[in-house]
């Protein structure tokens, strides 16, 4: 799977999703740990989740769903990296900032490399695995003839 | 009189002590993790989610241990932790069009884009006591798969909608008002009433719905379509200015197609009801879809026939089980004084009748 990694919004929202222990083997594996200061420490919050009435109609409060986040300026060159990740992990919010700080600095290609690319693949496993064990549940309809 | 009296400290420590102990049971049985709970009772923890109205796994299975298995003990720890949360915001609406399904099924049409998706589901088992699995050990059993098809699935009531045989949601993106942060008031908007729903006690909601079916209000529904999977939160970042997926939740969906409105000038048209929880709770959605429909009787100009289903102070009273536990329980808490109150009251009166039976014989004797 190749993909460009161009849009922040793209590897923010993969960062956010990403299993804790994925991203922390993956984070060590790299080998990057910049110095930084905080902007903001890790702290864990709720957001709001909406539904839709039907589906597709008028918004309404589903529930809430933990989420933690922080902000972070890398000492070398002062990129500043945010993250917002689900659950209450303060490493996995630290490591998705530093993570997209890393992305708008040089090191970029390392992150790609080494973190983007592998945790993609693996949630695509994921996400592939449970589609293909969903599509063995598809019913197939057989007409049935009356007697001859 | 009333006389101050304070006590109990240390039975309530030693009370608590005990529960602990209780909670571990038999220690030459092995002690349940987290994980356990997580991945082998989700379905618990699934209901916990979506009463406790706070979508995390980990914490709804911790809530599950420390509760000794008591849901809705569970549910009211989830409650008041989520009280200690500071709030971030508001997230986009989730498209339940784009869901990656694990489960899809319509009760409508057979053969729709997408197909009869089961699922992991104990529909068509046969309810008998599988004893295998009392024998440890067991082998994760191998699971078929077949290649996917990447073709959308769209929602039933959308191909309805084409034809407009079904009334159309109305569209927008008004900031709903939310049961969290103001106090429940009657007529209460649409969105309140799912907000309610989709965290009330599955039992109630399940009986609620039951009682449409079976008479009171009934409201003649179908399951259009019922689908299980996860699907992506996004959510607005103000420092930066555009929106995030900041993660990834499992809701079960329901649509019900229920029976017509229409007038002497409009053309009838089926009508909807529509249920959303987190986690695979597909029980409480579909019940959940009945009660919204049954309680739209005002929005459809159908007529009050004053079953309980149809109303919405009864039903959004009521539907919540740590308000009703919270009500219900405090009264096993000492209510010496109060009760006090009444042994005086029932003697004086006890004392009132005995004079006046005794009375008239003293009478009688002179």
């Amino acid at each position: 799977m190749t993909q460009e990694w161009n849009d922040r919004k793209t590897w923010m929202s993969l960062l956010a999703k990403v299993p804790v222990e994925a991203l922390a083997l993956a984070w060590d594996e790299a080998d990057l740990g910049p110095d930084y200061r905080w902007l903001r420490r890790p702290e864990t919050g709720a957001v709001m989740v909406r539904g839709r009435m039907g589906g597709t109609g008028l918004p309404f409060n589903l529930g809430e769903m933990t989420v933690t986040r922080c902000a972070l300026e890398l000492a070398d060159g002062g990129a500043v990296g945010h993250g917002y990740v689900q659950g209450r992990d303060k490493g996995h919010a630290e490591r998705a900032a530093l993570c997209d700080a890393l992305m708008q600095t040089e090191a970029r290609g390392a992150v790609v490399e080494t973190i983007l690319t592998p945790l993609a693949t693996q949630a695509a496993q994921v996400k592939g695995q449970r589609a293909e064990r969903a599509a063995a549940t598809k019913v197939d309809f057989f007409t049935m003839v009356r007697g001859e | 009189m009333y006389v101050a009296v304070k006590g109990g400290e240390a039975a309530i420590d030693n009370a608590h002590a005990w529960l602990a102990s209780e909670r571990r049971g038999d220690t030459d049985v092995a002690e349940l993790s987290i994980a356990q709970i997580r991945e082998q009772l989700s379905l618990a923890v699934n209901r916990v989610m979506a009463e406790g109205s706070l979508y995390d796994p980990d914490l709804a299975a911790l809530a599950i241990k420390q509760a000794r298995g008591d849901l809705i003990e569970a549910i009211f720890l989830i409650r008041a932790y989520r009280t200690t949360l500071p709030r971030f915001g508001l997230s986009n609406a989730i498209e339940t069009a784009d869901m990656a399904c694990d489960r899809r099924i319509s009760a409508t049409f057979k053969d729709l884009p997408g197909g009869q998706v089961l699922g992991p589901t104990f529909d068509y088992t046969h309810r008998l006591l599988d004893f295998a699995l009392a024998a440890e050990g067991g082998e994760r059993p191998e699971v078929a798969t077949r290649p996917a098809d990447p073709a959308p699935m769209p929602h039933v009531t959308g191909f309805l909608n084409r034809d407009d045989l079904i009334e159309q949601e109305p569209v927008g993106d008004d900031t709903p008002s939310d049961l969290t942060r103001e106090p429940l008031e009657f007529p209460a908007t649409r969105a309140l009433r799912l907000q309610s729903l989709s965290r009330g006690d599955e039992g109630f909601v399940l009986s609620m719905a039951y009682s449409t079916q079976r008479g009171y209000g009934r409201n003649h529904p179908f399951v259009g379509e019922l689908r299980v999977g996860t699907v992506a939160v996004e959510m607005d970042i103000p420092e930066l200015g555009f929106a995030v997926e900041i993660g990834e939740v499992q809701v079960t969906e329901c649509e019900t197609v229920n029976q017509f409105a229409g007038s002497k000038t409009e053309k009838p048209k089926f009508t909807r009801g529509y249920g959303l929880c987190f986690g695979h709770t597909e029980r409480k959605a579909i019940s959940m879809a009945l009660v919204d429909r049954a309680l739209r009787w005002k929005e459809l100009g159908e007529d009050n026939v004053g079953a309980p289903a149809q109303d919405e102070e009864f039903v959004l009273s009521h539907s919540d089980n740590i308000q009703a536990s919270g009500f219900l329980e405090h009264i096993k808490l000492p209510h010496y004084v109060d009760f006090q109150s009444e042994l005086e009251l029932v003697r004086k009166l006890r004392a009132e009748v005995e004079r006046s039976q005794t009375a008239p014989t003293q009478e009688a004797a002179e």
